[in-house]
């Protein structure tokens, strides 16, 4: 696999700690090892919608920006405190520094949120002519694309990623680089990964048939004016009604200059992601969905070559401070407590309150037990749940600290 | 049935169809996202473009299932409407139909809910609906006005013609009063806000909102008097202790603290939850709260969840 190209033979890569699949669990993900590798110069969060894939990415940028790396965080929707907390008040498009953040030991945060329409504005004007640029973006077929096409975010996402590392800069780590490390959020996709198919999915589009056939009258001699043709442009008239088929076609004949540039931006993408400086994050939370998505995130990604650098299980039940105390005896003495004082049945609360919460370890202790089965060979990390919602950076700070404790 | 992801709609939304499939009445449960979620919560190998019965209600409802697929029903709505047969197949091999259903915008939408619509007015031999009620696992909270409100959506694209009037009749169905858009949420920060402003979003779409479904309540073991003498240290780890010596496991020091820690942990999170739930009880409709299932979701739970709604007036 490529993406395992900095592991030497017969060693793990410096952020697997332990655990080799050999039945004894997973190994360890070393977060700390993974952020202060100057190697690691992309981090990727993935996962299902709600296991708190934003504020991982957040975590994970603003630790590696106090242990000394110039970072970058690129956020897709971040919840309202937590934006505000890192300064970031307005949508526009633009990495904003994150005050103090990492001052200390040398390093920086700068954080964005992703505006995907103006991206997508943005990769028109960088690659037409500003006359056909205009005519482009007030197209409506442009204009529904760029807002709301259901794969539009996820391939802004990459695309954003791809300009924020061309802008980060050439030359060494140290040597004058505005980012070293970009650490990306991506969309809590229906789909698995539709972040990886979406540019993939565009341009092969964009390259397909349908594209080709609208184009012929545009490019001239009826020679495509097949019986198909004929077939599917009576059909799309009478179904779309003219004025959608003349609107796509202008659509299609003024973007046609940019496929070439779409088609080779997607491959560099693809290409980034999956280089050695990349580190696939899995995220999810100790629910049977989330897992199970978790688990499709990893044979995708294995599947695509991508270099996944472990499983962060978010929100987890932590040891039981009475944890020597197993469910069944405790709720059998609370049953025994029910009819005493009212000391007595407060105590027998305190004990149902155990019992609930080491059924529930035990039930997150057995899906994560299952998931490593099935995939020995992915370093995990699991993440205390907070009592609370983390909304500013001292939040963030202590999500850090239990990420790499 | 909209929500935040991890919410659990889908759950609740197949509650809800069981639920309303009481007195022999026949239920249309759709969803459109291609998850597959209803097969696998009732434990069905995955749904075809087909309509399935998959369950039945109390007193001999029906519950019926679908899985909308947006290429499937563009196929079929060409067939049905236009009597595409042969053009159909050509549109499919030039890849119109792969165009139209992820590139072309608001289509995809249209179709999905265009689809819901047809089976909403369709009627049987004897006159009557085909269902009493559909129910529709929709999209999340973040994208439910735009995927009913199609109209708008499609509404840059086409100012005429059929795709233009079939938005029109569908935005008509879904703005009726027939209509009514239930969000499911959990008490945590995120999810109540995305609430807010989904019903927000809705209103000013002229979408019915239904009721607001507070899903995985967890009821406390703590009364609010224990949680107090916990708080304020009147129970104290030798009263626990003292208490403990009552039962099979016998006086200790270290578990009364152990418990205490565990207590207090509890009790944060306890008032968060309260925290949240205020902030509901500032939306001016209906909140329902369905019980946590802490061994997962079988039938048996999707019946008894069904059940609370039903008793909470949602039938």
């Amino acid at each position: 696999m490529t993406g395992q190209a900095r592991t030497t033979p017969g060693a793990g890569p410096a952020w697997v700690r332990g655990g080799t699949g050999g039945g004894a669990g997973n190994a360890s993900l070393d977060v700390d090892a993974l952020l202060t590798d100057p190697d690691t110069q992309i981090i990727v969060c993935c996962g299902s919608g709600g296991v708190g894939k934003t504020t991982t990415a957040a975590a994970l940028a603003l630790r590696a920006a106090e242990q000394g790396r110039a970072v970058c965080v690129l956020t897709i929707d971040p919840a309202r405190r937590l934006a505000q907390s890192m300064g970031l008040t307005e949508l526009d498009n633009v990495p904003r520094p994150v005050a103090e953040a990492g001052a200390e030991g040398g390093g920086s945060l700068d954080a964005m949120m992703l505006d995907m329409k103006r991206t997508f504005d943005e990769v028109v004007e960088a690659h037409a002519s500003p006359e056909k640029a205009k005519q482009i973006l007030s197209n409506p077929f442009y204009v529904a694309l760029s807002s709301s096409f259901a794969g539009t975010q996820e391939y802004m996402a990459m695309e954003k990623l791809g300009q924020l590392y061309d802008e980060a800069g050439a030359g060494s780590a140290r040597a004058g680089k505005r980012w070293d490390l970009i650490v990306v959020d991506t969309p809590p996709s229906r789909s698995a990964l539709d972040f990886l198919d979406a540019p993939e999915r565009l341009s092969s589009l964009l390259d397909g048939r349908f594209i080709k056939l609208l184009l012929a009258p545009a490019r001239g001699p009826a020679r495509f004016l097949s019986a198909g043709f004929a077939i599917v442009t009576n059909a799309l008239n009478k179904v779309l009604g003219a004025q959608v088929l003349s609107d796509v076609q202008t659509f299609v004949a003024a973007f046609d200059t940019l496929f070439g540039g779409f088609r080779q931006r997607a491959d560099a993408t693809f290409a980034l992601l999956q280089a050695e400086g990349t580190a696939f994050l899995v995220v999810a939370a100790p629910d049977p969905d989330a897992m199970r998505e978790a688990a499709y995130f990893v044979e995708r990604l294995t599947h695509e070559d991508m270099p996944l650098a472990g499983l962060v299980v978010n929100r987890v039940t932590d040891l039981p401070a009475a944890a020597m105390l197993d469910a069944s005896e405790a709720e059998s003495a609370a049953r025994t407590l029910d009819s005493g004082a009212e000391t007595d049945q407060q105590v027998a609360g305190l004990l149902r309150v155990h019992a609930e919460r080491m059924l529930v370890r035990a039930r997150e202790q057995k899906l994560k037990r299952s998931f490593s089965a099935a995939h020995p060979a992915v370093a995990t990390v699991s993440v205390p749940a907070l009592a609370g919602d983390v909304h500013d950076l001292e939040g963030l700070r202590q999500i850090g600290a239990l990420l790499t404790a | 049935m909209t929500g935040k992801g991890g919410t659990g709609k889908t759950t609740v939304a197949a509650a809800l169809a069981i639920s309303l499939a009481t007195r022999g009445r026949k239920v249309l449960l759709c969803e459109v996202e291609g998850r597959q979620g209803i097969a696998r919560l009732f434990d069905v190998p995955p749904l075809p473009y087909e309509e399935r019965e998959i369950g039945v209600g109390h007193g001999g409802g029906q519950v019926y299932a679908l899985a909308i697929d947006a290429e499937a029903a563009l196929m079929e709505y060409l067939a049905m409407y236009y009597k595409l047969g042969r053009a159909g197949k050509a549109l499919d091999k030039f890849g119109v139909i792969d165009f139209a259903t992820t590139i072309a915008p608001g289509v995809r939408d249209v179709l999905l809910t265009g689809k819901v619509y047809e089976a909403g007015r369709r009627r049987g031999k004897d006159g009557g609906y085909s269902y009493d009620a559909i129910v529709v696992d929709a999209p999340p909270t973040g994208r439910i006005s735009r995927f009913l409100n199609v109209n708008n959506e499609v509404a840059g694209l086409a100012k005429v013609g059929p795709i233009r009037k079939q938005a029109d009749a569908v935005t008509t169905m879904m703005q009726g009063r027939r209509t009514a858009v239930h969000l499911v949420t959990v008490l945590e920060e995120m999810p109540v806000q995305e609430t807010l402003d989904a019903i927000a979003d809705l209103r000013s779409a002229d979408l019915g909102v239904g009721n607001v479904i507070v899903n995985q309540v967890r009821q406390s073991p703590l009364t609010p008097p224990a949680q107090d003498a916990i708080g304020s240290g009147r129970l104290d780890a030798a009263a626990i202790s003292a208490s403990l010596a009552k039962t099979s496991i016998g006086a200790s020091a270290e578990l009364g603290v152990g418990l205490l820690e565990e207590g207090a942990a509890h009790a944060v999170r306890q008032e968060l939850q309260t925290d949240q739930r205020k902030v509901l009880a500032g939306v001016d409709t209906q909140v329902i709260e369905l019980a946590y299932v802490s061994e997962g979701i079988d039938m048996g739970a999707l019946y008894d969840l069904a059940l609370s709604l039903r008793e909470q007036g949602l039938q």
